[in-house]
């Protein structure tokens, strides 16, 4: 058991195809590893086909090509109530009929445990979420973040080794969702649970998951941890999909020795960039770059570095950040965010400055 | 000098309660207004008209406003002992004024429904009723010997009461006597009771067939896409679009000895030709028709609360580890009842006072009380017994409400 | 009741506006081949010689819908064919018009009307038009040595197979009686007592999970045509119809016969009164009743018209008269439904009749 564990993934998508029509893919050629005790995140635009994943994961829907593996067994062929998937839901799916503690004794009566275990791990599972004095109540006399938390105990009160989350969190307001990305990340680590996570928030998204599937069109755009997806796209759809993002657009003039590349941009400037998915001299790239790895400060400026001409549009004061639109290369959209330090300068609009980056944090992605 | 004991007091000294209601009279007025209309015409055109109609299963005047001096001379009758002389004198001067009114007929036909026969005797008697002179008593039973029959004095006596039990006792297989006693029905006329029980049982198995081959359809349509649903929601809701009798005589056409079902029964065996099945003018056919007409009014209900039965819950049920037979009845049927709830009261109650179907392709053994309401309606025109069955029924239904409410609960009833 | 008459009335009042013209009457029938025979015989002479024009209703029988009408204080039918214990009990209640025999037409050769017309066809709110019998038929293609008399419709080791009867007491019980043997005269008097009617339910209980009930006239010949029943009751009428018109098998058997009259009636506060009875003269003279038998198997209910009975409508060789109830040959054993027994009765043998039908 032990032995196979460290080579073989505990979940495994291989080769994985779905299609709801026949003439088109949901999904396209899926392969995913996950070690055991990952916090894995799906990401995606709706319609980009990670609830499908979940849901294939989970046996509601059936690959239609490929094989999912669980715990090194491929489970194409059984049924979802044979899996021991836990799953919570986006709307919670907390039966409205029955209390939470009925709810939460659902799995383990299904499971035929008995009446004394089964009391015990339901208290053990409504303290974990702070919700032990709420046994006896039905879902709709719970508020939203209640309900979470009791949909959480519900997919955790049967222990099971793999917990699918599509959305959980969608119906809550900002404040209590921070509160519980913590909380359930907590809670997935102390228990040693590896979770699927599925979400369209990429805040939510880095800040929870141990890695990050970036979903588009059907394929897995790019998985990696959330600071390396951050600060590492590896093409434009990441780049523009995670976080917030400045793009240029330009030609590849030359691919230098040090391995930078020096790209035209359309109205003629010449900028260096690492060149992350272009290699030909000629190509059309985008260039990205981070708002707060750009600098006016003529003090902070590297030596030797293309700088931009750029004029101030606006200067948005928020308090631990300042924020300035910029005119760039014909651009009028270049955002600059600068912390707010003892000497940084406050723009004024129309002020013409000089902006620059280093090479690394400039990436010229495909066009 | 302390006042909270006092009520409290608006600004301008008028007591705050009285002040508040003074304010929401007038905006109370206008939310009146708007629905008096409506509440006029309900009353109007609906609930006096029932209310009028019920009247009459209690209230008969009619023996009583033509017949006056005898409806006086039984009254004080013990409705044992002999008829007397004075009883006798006043029949004979209301017959004789009924005879010159030319409403003899009427107080004929009254007196008949308390006992066969007397129609006759009241109209031949009232015919030379001016030529009879006293002693009264002995020149009735001359004409007729029934005049001597204390029977005869008892109907009397129980059709002169105003407010009048008999039809509502009918209507439970009761005979109001004259002397004030309720007894059972002969035998071989007690009909009632056994009608409302197989309508009870014709309404309770229907709603439980429909709902057997409902709930599959409206489960089907619940889960389709809304394109398809829509589409076969239609072809539920098409027989609506057809005319009742005609769709209860296609049944005939369907379900006769010579019909097409029969037929397919002959071809493939499973009956033979001398030896068809009987599935119409019995029980059986009033199930069938009156499942397939009343089929729409489960699948609607249903399919409406079903449809808000969101997927989640069953899989949530299913990736806890249920067999789809347990996530479905402990998951998904609980939440399908409130529209169980609403198709079954709505077709039981629809059920209950049908009337074409069972007519038309009921037989003997599958008619239902509605269809003696009409046979009293249209055919023996009296209003009053089939207004008493009316409200026997109304009551009943009611009953069945007040004991839906008690067991499942009206608000957990979703209608639409 | 007052007051439901006034709300009534008052609702009446807004369709007051589309009511008939006063040269327009409403005549109300029983529909079918029997309308049909009097729009014939009765209807279009009557229209091209007065002028005035007819709406011509059908209705089922019974008289609920007269009385609906006369109670809410809105007539809009004129005169309304019933049958006899339906004239006599319309007549008791109130619900008709009163009609004065004199203004009768005499027959050709001079009689009086009250001398013409058959026995019991003038009352004091009706006047016959036609006799009509409750028969039994078979279809001769399934029945080759068919039944002949009324103990036969009762045999079922004789004639196995489904028996059609009208849901209803009337007729039934004297034919189970005189299938019982006893004789047409004593049939009524048999009725009166307890255990008339007990032998004659007795006699329905041997065919009675054979039976298949019917209540529409036009019912009994369908019945026969679908090969439901392998005979059934019937009206006469409708049964001649089948076989002259659309060329049915089928066989009447007259034994045992039950004939009634059927009458025209006015109800009680008919828009046009006067037009009516006008039109109820006319019908029933001499000649529109025999013009009435060449077109439906019912006798004419004056003697008068039976001389003059000719051959059917369309079928120049087709004599109308051996068809008819009142044909000396069919009138053998011929029983009159004795609406007086009814009118008494029809309550208790109704309540009987239904309780032994739920049994």
């Amino acid at each position: 058991m032990a032995e196979s564990e460290s080579d073989a993934a505990f979940v495994e998508f291989e080769r994985v195809q779905k299609s709801y029509d026949g003439e088109t893919l949901v999904v396209k050629d899926l392969n995913l590893k996950m070690p055991r005790g990952e916090f894995l995140t799906m990401l995606g635009p709706s319609g980009s086909g990670k609830t499908t994943c979940l849901m294939m994961l989970a046996g509601f829907e059936t690959a239609t090509h490929g094989e999912i593996k669980l715990g090194g067994k491929p489970i194409n062929n059984i049924p979802p109530h044979k899996r021991g998937i836990g799953m919570v839901f986006q709307n919670y799916a907390l039966f409205p009929h029955m209390t939470i503690e009925e709810n939460l004794s659902f799995p383990l009566e299904v499971r035929n445990i008995g009446k004394s275990d089964r009391e015990a791990k339901i208290k053990r599972a409504l303290d974990m979420v702070e919700m032990g004095t709420f046994g006896a109540r039905r879902p709709a006399q719970l508020s939203g973040g209640q309900q979470q938390r009791v949909a959480l105990a519900r997919a955790l009160v049967f222990e099971p080794e793999l917990v699918l989350m599509d959305e959980p969190l969608g119906a809550l307001d900002k404040q209590l969702r921070e509160k519980m990305q913590f909380e359930i990340t907590h809670l997935a680590h102390q228990l040693g649970i590896t979770v699927v996570y599925v979400t369209h928030d990429q805040t939510e998204a880095l800040t929870m998951s141990d890695r990050v599937a970036v979903f588009d069109d059907g394929r897995i755009q790019q998985i990696a941890p959330p600071d390396q997806l951050y600060e590492e796209p590896e093409n434009s759809f990441v780049a523009q999909f995670i976080g917030e993002n400045n793009t240029l657009e330009g030609v590849i003039k030359e691919i230098r020795e040090n391995g930078l590349a020096l790209v035209q941009l359309d109205d003629g400037e010449l900028i260096d960039c690492t060149p992350v998915n272009v290699s030909q001299p000629g190509e059309r790239t985008r260039v990205s770059i981070r708002p707060e790895r750009v600098e006016y400060n003529k003090a902070r400026l590297q030596k030797g570095v293309h700088t931009l001409k750029a004029e101030v549009l606006e200067f948005i004061y928020m308090g631990d950040i300042f924020r300035t639109r910029l005119r760039v290369a014909g651009n009028d959209e270049f955002i600059v965010k600068t912390r707010n330090a003892p000497d940084q300068e406050r723009l004024q609009p129309g002020q013409q400055i000089e902006i620059g980056w280093l090479p690394q944090d400039c990436r010229a992605l495909d066009a | 000098m302390s006042d909270t004991s006092g009520p409290i007091l608006a600004a301008d000294g008028t007591p705050l309660k009285k002040k508040l209601q003074q304010t929401l009279f007038r905006s109370r007025a206008r939310a009146f207004g708007l629905v008096f209309p409506l509440l006029a015409f309900i009353i109007i055109a609906f609930i006096l008209p029932i209310i009028l109609l019920l009247s009459q299963s209690v209230w008969d005047s009619r023996y009583a406003d033509l017949m006056p001096e005898s409806t006086k001379a039984v009254a004080g009758w013990d409705s044992s002992t002999p008829p007397t002389e004075e009883m006798a004198a006043a029949m004979v001067t209301d017959l004789v004024q009924a005879r010159e009114n030319k409403t003899i007929g009427k107080v004929a036909t009254r007196v008949n429904r308390e006992l066969s026969g007397t129609r006759s005797l009241f109209t031949k008697t009232a015919r030379s009723a001016a030529k009879l002179e006293a002693p009264y008593l002995g020149a009735l039973i001359d004409r007729d010997e029934d005049w001597g029959k204390i029977e005869t004095w008892a109907a009397i006596k129980v059709a002169a009461k105003k407010f009048n039990p008999s039809y509502l006792a009918s209507a439970v297989d009761m005979k109001y006597n004259a002397d004030g006693t309720f007894e059972r029905e002969d035998e071989g006329r007690r009909i009632h009771v056994k009608l409302f029980w197989r309508t009870l049982e014709i309404s309770f198995l229907v709603t439980v067939f429909t709902l057997l081959l409902g709930y599959p359809v409206a489960y089907l349509l619940s889960t389709l896409p809304v394109r398809t649903s829509n589409l076969l929601l239609i072809l539920v809701l098409l027989p609506f679009w057809t005319s009742l009798l005609v769709r209860t005589t296609a049944w005939i056409a369907m379900l006769q000895g010579q019909g097409v079902l029969n037929d397919l029964f002959v071809v493939f065996g499973i009956a033979t030709d001398e030896d068809r099945f009987s599935l119409i003018y019995n029980k059986t056919g009033t199930l069938i028709a009156m499942t397939h007409i009343l089929l729409p009014f489960m699948i609607l209900p249903l399919y409406s609360v079903m449809k808000t039965i969101p997927p989640s819950y069953v899989r949530a049920a299913k990736s806890m580890g249920a067999r789809p037979s347990t996530a479905f009845w402990r998951v998904y049927f609980p939440q399908s009842v409130p529209g169980i709830g609403a198709g079954a009261l709505l077709v039981f109650i629809l059920a209950i006072g049908y009337y074409i179907t069972p007519a038309l392709v009921g037989g003997q053994d599958g008619q239902m009380i509605s269809n003696i309401i009409d046979f009293h309606m249209r055919r023996s025109l009296n209003w009053n017994l089939a207004a008493a069955l009316g409200l026997v029924l109304l009551v009943f239904v009611l009953f069945l409400f007040w004991l839906y409410d008690r067991i499942v609960g009206i608000d957990n009833m979703k209608l639409g | 009741m007052k007051l439901t008459k006034t709300l009534l009335a008052t609702t009446a009042l807004a369709f007051a506006a589309g009511a008939a013209t006063a040269s327009e009457i409403t005549v109300v029938s029983w529909g079918g081949a029997y309308t049909k025979s009097q729009v014939e015989a009765y209807h279009k002479p009557w229209i091209a010689k007065t002028g005035n024009s007819i709406v011509s209703e059908d209705y089922n029988g019974g008289l609920a819908e007269v009385k609906s009408q006369v109670e809410a204080g809105n007539v809009t039918w004129d005169l309304v064919d019933v049958e006899l214990s339906d004239a006599v009990r319309g007549c008791d209640e109130g619900l008709l018009e009163e009609i004065d025999p004199s203004i009768l037409p005499a027959a050709p050769d001079g009689t009086p009307a009250m001398d013409d017309f058959i026995p019991g066809a003038i009352t004091d709110c009706a006047v016959a038009s036609i006799v009509w019998s409750t028969i039994y038929a078979y279809d001769s293609t399934v029945l080759e040595n068919g039944p002949k008399t009324m103990a036969d419709f009762f045999d079922l080791e004789k004639f196995p197979g489904k028996r059609g009867l009208r849901k209803s007491p009337k007729a039934n019980l004297e034919m189970a009686l005189i299938a019982d043997g006893v004789a047409p005269g004593d049939v009524y008097d048999m009725l009166e007592s307890d255990e008339g009617i007990a032998r004659a339910f007795a006699k329905l209980d041997t065919i009675k999970d054979e039976t298949v009930w019917w209540e529409a006239g036009a019912q009994p010949p369908q019945l026969l045509a679908d090969g439901e029943v392998v005979m059934t009751t019937a009206y006469n009428g409708r049964i001649f119809n089948a076989v002259a018109a659309e060329d049915k098998p089928f066989e009447i058997v007259w034994d045992g016969q039950v004939f009634d009259l059927d009458l025209w009636v006015i109800p009680k506060g008919a828009p046009n009164k006067d037009l009516a009875m006008d039109f109820l003269a006319f019908s029933t003279a001499t000649e529109q009743l025999a013009a009435q038998a060449s077109w439906i198997s019912y006798g004419p209910a004056r003697k008068s018209s039976s001389p003059l009975v000719g051959t059917y409508a369309t079928k120049p060789d087709l004599q109308m008269g051996p068809q008819m109830p009142t044909a000396p040959e069919n009138f053998k054993t011929a029983l009159q439904n004795d609406f007086e027994f009814w009118a008494d009765n029809q309550d208790e043998l109704n309540e009987r009749f239904n309780a032994w039908l739920a049994n």
